[in-house]
């Protein structure tokens, strides 16, 4: 009954190719600095996006104290107020989210993962960080620049992202994002064609496409993604920047700025929310797949079971990333398109919750029946589920056009967005450090401080945002530096205002003490030993922890099997790495 | 067992908490009254989805905890199970996606006998242009916008004559009759929105949109903004007035010093 294929041993392919030389650095610049090791450049991307995280931490931390304590912090005025906003969202999604998951764990954990010895790019590897790190660097200098950052709203809608009546619109705000955006792109091309051909054409032997682990698969297909994505916002990008620098008009019709007529005419201001949504709803997969991914394996290898229906797991995540290309327009049902659109993107996007819904379904019957095992990592991957069904759940009214009407633009939509595609992501990124950071570093996170982390953080972020969703159902919109006098709006939604902005800001203080455990650690920690989670994968099948430069000394592995061999009949141990060929542990009868 | 425990909390609290908290929708004063029943019908299946996921998650955690000599069960797939969840699924889906579908229709089916108004935003205010007694409302061009005309009106066309126009004023519709507004915006884009009346949809320069309603309450409902329009957005606010027929039809004769005519005598 559960002889399937996946894990059969079969015959191991001879080598096509001679194992590769790899560049070697002279220096402690050439290694450290300028390197071309993807697990360097992993680590540099990590670190880097981090700390554009805890920008945007605090960014959050004003503006909740805006809608918290309306009127009490002077230095917050709306022009200030738009322009965290702004900055907080973009910062999440792109420098933050985006650059994690797939510059930061995608070179950490494809090459290893897949049996390779590095990207097969390394140079242009190395290029892809140092253009991010640029891309960053000009989005941080908007704070410095006359007029400040933009206060456009991360979607950056023309016409008000480049006119007067928005901070930055007629100032270097806008300039500075376009640009950082632009640049963005232009390095994440050059990362993402990486981990596409690495994972095409650089696995080890016997690593078929079918054995891969899941968080592979999750990196890969967003890749893929983002290189079909990106191109539209670089598009929006750079006719907008036209817009602004050189008077075009490709999205402004004729209008009037503040009372006076402006020389434009014949643009379409619906365009670009056409090109920033093609690109902007599969970043939201973008994000997603990555965590289904590293989660799938969080949960398969800490509940000491198979992932369930892993050839489903694989067919329903390509399914999402293709059906995310024709379900943009569900962000533009109030805007004013033709509305006979809305027939077929509500029905391409609740069509998108099969697979999606799959995919829970699996992660939970892989706990059934397992050996689960709550540690840090686990408790991370079941709050994922938690807070992901959650926001999943209430995409369905959003994702409904008639539904969406009324909690369009409210408190709705923020708190679902921030549950599905913040809260959710970030839950998998914690789990996945206390997860691979014995690998990455030799010793173990300390416990103690990863629960007390957990635990703040989880019930907290559920506190903030569950009931942000009843605010939305009354009506308050989003994007309001102020409620003021709503005559539908009781005092008691003040209050809960108030609650959640105090909730945000111990979540928020919480984060320290996993940036302490992260330099505690380092030195302090337990030591791990190489496999310390007792996982199949070949990453934690190293001769050395942390793994040396081309990952694998003499020879790189050889796979016999595929990722999720845990708790086989007969097996000596409850795990089987990929590398084991089956005769040293496994009875004749189970398949291996 | 303290994790189970916990889930399990959270799935009693947040049901608590949506059937207890004062938070809720505005009492509705339009006819889209089905928007919120499918609201419901959301919240049942969805609701019923998340305790169902959840509670067995909290099963599972306490039940298959880990305990010397537990071995977990191997099983890589079952095809059965995978395709009654798929099914089961699909059934769900549809059964949210059907009548908001049909509602969908009905929503952007405007009625023959809507009266139009014109509704236009800039940056940060609302102003308003009802049909005179032509029933018909002129033409209108963002670039004839100037200081005595601030909705952009065409002087040429015959049918503007008559037309009323509100300027930052409060907007009065009658009760029980439905309402084609028409949306046009001079600067940016904006999002005309109240809540009562479950209506949301954008103004955006260059093209005229749309979306009716019929009120089915009379009262004093806040106009507000919905889409970012910048620093002065939350300001923009507007008010109108619902009201009987004969109050309606009062008011409205009142304003015949208002039409675009008399506002603009240089038309003649």
């Amino acid at each position: 009954m559960v002889d399937v294929p996946l894990g059969h041993v079969g015959p191991v392919p001879g080598a096509d190719i001679e194992d590769v030389e790899l560049y070697h650095p002279h220096s402690w610049i050439t290694k450290y600095v300028f390197a071309q090791d993807a697990k360097v450049i992993a680590i540099q991307y990590s670190l880097t996006a981090l700390s554009v995280g805890l920008i945007a931490l605090v960014l959050s931390w004003l503006m909740r104290l805006q809608l918290g304590f309306p009127g009490v912090f002077s230095f917050i005025d709306a022009n200030a107020y738009y322009q965290f906003i702004t900055m907080h969202g973009m910062m999440m999604v792109v420098y933050v989210l985006t650059a994690l998951f797939l510059g930061g764990f995608g070179n950490y954990l494809i090459p290893l993962m897949v049996g390779a010895r590095d990207m097969v790019f390394p140079y242009v590897n190395m290029l892809s960080f140092w253009v991010y790190l640029l891309a960053v660097l000009i989005l941080i200098a908007s704070f410095f620049a006359p007029g400040g950052p933009t206060g456009a709203g991360w979607t950056l809608y023309p016409p008000q992202a480049i006119l007067s009546g928005t901070p930055g619109g007629q100032e270097w705000g806008i300039v500075l994002m376009l640009a950082s955006l632009m640049v963005f792109i232009i390095g994440f091309t050059m990362g993402g064609l990486n981990y596409v051909v690495t994972v095409l054409q650089a696995r080890a032997r016997g690593m078929t496409l079918m054995r891969m682990p899941l968080t592979v698969w999750g990196i890969f297909t967003a890749s893929f993604m983002a290189l079909l994505a990106f191109p539209a916002l670089f598009v929006g990008c750079v006719m907008m920047m036209f817009d602004r620098i050189f008077g075009t008009s490709f999205f402004l019709p004729a209008i009037v700025e503040m009372g006076q007529p402006l020389e434009r005419s014949g643009g379409s201001p619906l365009l670009f929310q056409h090109l920033f949504w093609f690109f902007g709803h599969p970043e939201v997969y973008i994000v997603a797949l990555p965590a289904f991914g590293i989660v799938s394996d969080l949960i398969s290898t800490h509940a000491r079971r198979n992932i369930f229906g892993y050839r489903m797991m694989v067919w329903a995540l390509l399914a999402i990333g293709a059906l995310s290309f024709v379900v943009w327009a569900h962000h533009m049902y109030v805007s004013g398109m033709n509305p006979y659109f809305g027939f077929f993107f509500a029905t391409t996007t609740l069509i998108i919750a099969i697979p999606t819904a799959i995919k829970v379904y699996n992660w939970i019957l892989t706990l059934w029946r397992g050996n689960i095992h709550l540690t840090v990592p686990m408790l991370f991957a079941l709050a994922f589920i938690v807070t992901f069904v959650n926001g999943g759940l209430t995409g369905l009214f959003l994702g409904n056009v008639v539904v969406d009407v009324p909690l369009s633009d409210t408190m709705f939509v923020v708190a679902h967005f921030h549950m599905v595609m913040g809260v959710a992501p970030i839950l998998v990124i914690f789990g996945a450090i206390y997860h691979w950071y014995p690998k990455v570093t030799g010793r173990m996170l300390n416990d103690t401080l990863g629960k007390l982390h957990f635990w703040v953080t989880f019930l907290g972020a559920y506190a903030i945002f569950f009931p942000m969703h009843y605010l939305g159902l009354m009506g308050v919109p989003r994007r309001y530096y102020e409620m003021g006098e709503m005559s539908f709006v009781p005092p008691s939604a003040h209050t809960l205002n108030a609650f959640i902005t105090i909730v945000a800001l111990v979540v928020g203080a919480t984060q320290l003490t996993f940036v302490f455990n992260l330099f505690w650690s380092l030195r302090h920690g337990k030591v791990a030993g190489s496999n310390p989670w007792r996982a199949t994968t070949l990453e934690w099948q190293t001769p050395e922890t942390p793994p040396s430069h081309g990952n694998w000394g003499k020879a790189p592995p050889i796979v016999y099997r595929w990722a999720y061999d845990y708790s086989v009949p007969g097996a000596a141990e409850d795990f089987l790495p990929q590398n084991q060929p089956s005769a040293q542990a496994v009875s004749g009868e189970a398949h291996g | 067992m303290a994790v189970a425990l916990i889930l399990v909390l959270i799935v009693v609290g947040s049901v608590a908490f949506h059937l207890l908290s004062p938070w809720w929708w505005t009492p509705i004063a339009s006819n889209w009254a089905y928007i919120d029943s499918t609201i419901v019908i959301t919240f049942w299946i969805t609701g019923a989805v998340f305790v169902a996921v959840v509670l067995f998650m909290a099963y599972c955690v306490y039940r298959f905890r880990h305990q010397p000599g537990r071995q977990a069960h191997y099983e890589p797939e079952s095809k059965r199970l995978e395709l009654w969840l798929t099914l089961v699924t699909g059934i769900g889906v549809a059964a949210m996606l059907t009548p908001g579908l049909f509602v969908w229709r009905q929503f952007i089916t405007v009625p023959q006998d809507a009266t139009d108004v014109e509704i236009l935003g800039q940056q940060w205010q609302w102003s308003f242009r009802l049909p005179g007694p032509d029933g018909k409302l002129g033409a209108s061009d963002i670039r004839l916008v100037g200081p005595d005309n601030a909705l952009g009106i065409s002087r040429e066309d015959p049918n503007s004559q008559d037309d009323i126009v509100i300027e930052g004023g409060e907007l009065r519709l009658p009760v029980g009759r439905p309402i084609k507004a028409l949306l046009r915006s001079a600067d940016v884009i904006h999002d005309f929105y109240i809540p009562e009346m479950r209506a949301k949809m954008d103004l955006v320069p260059g093209q005229i949109s749309y979306i009716w309603f019929t009120p089915t309450r009379t009262g004093t409902f806040e106009i507000l903004c919905a889409e970012l329009c910048g620093v002065g957005h939350p300001q923009m606010r507007g008010t109108v007035i619902v009201q009987e027929q004969k109050d309606y039809q009062a008011w409205l004769q009142a304003q015949a010093s208002r039409t675009f005519a008399r506002l603009t005598p240089t038309a003649q």
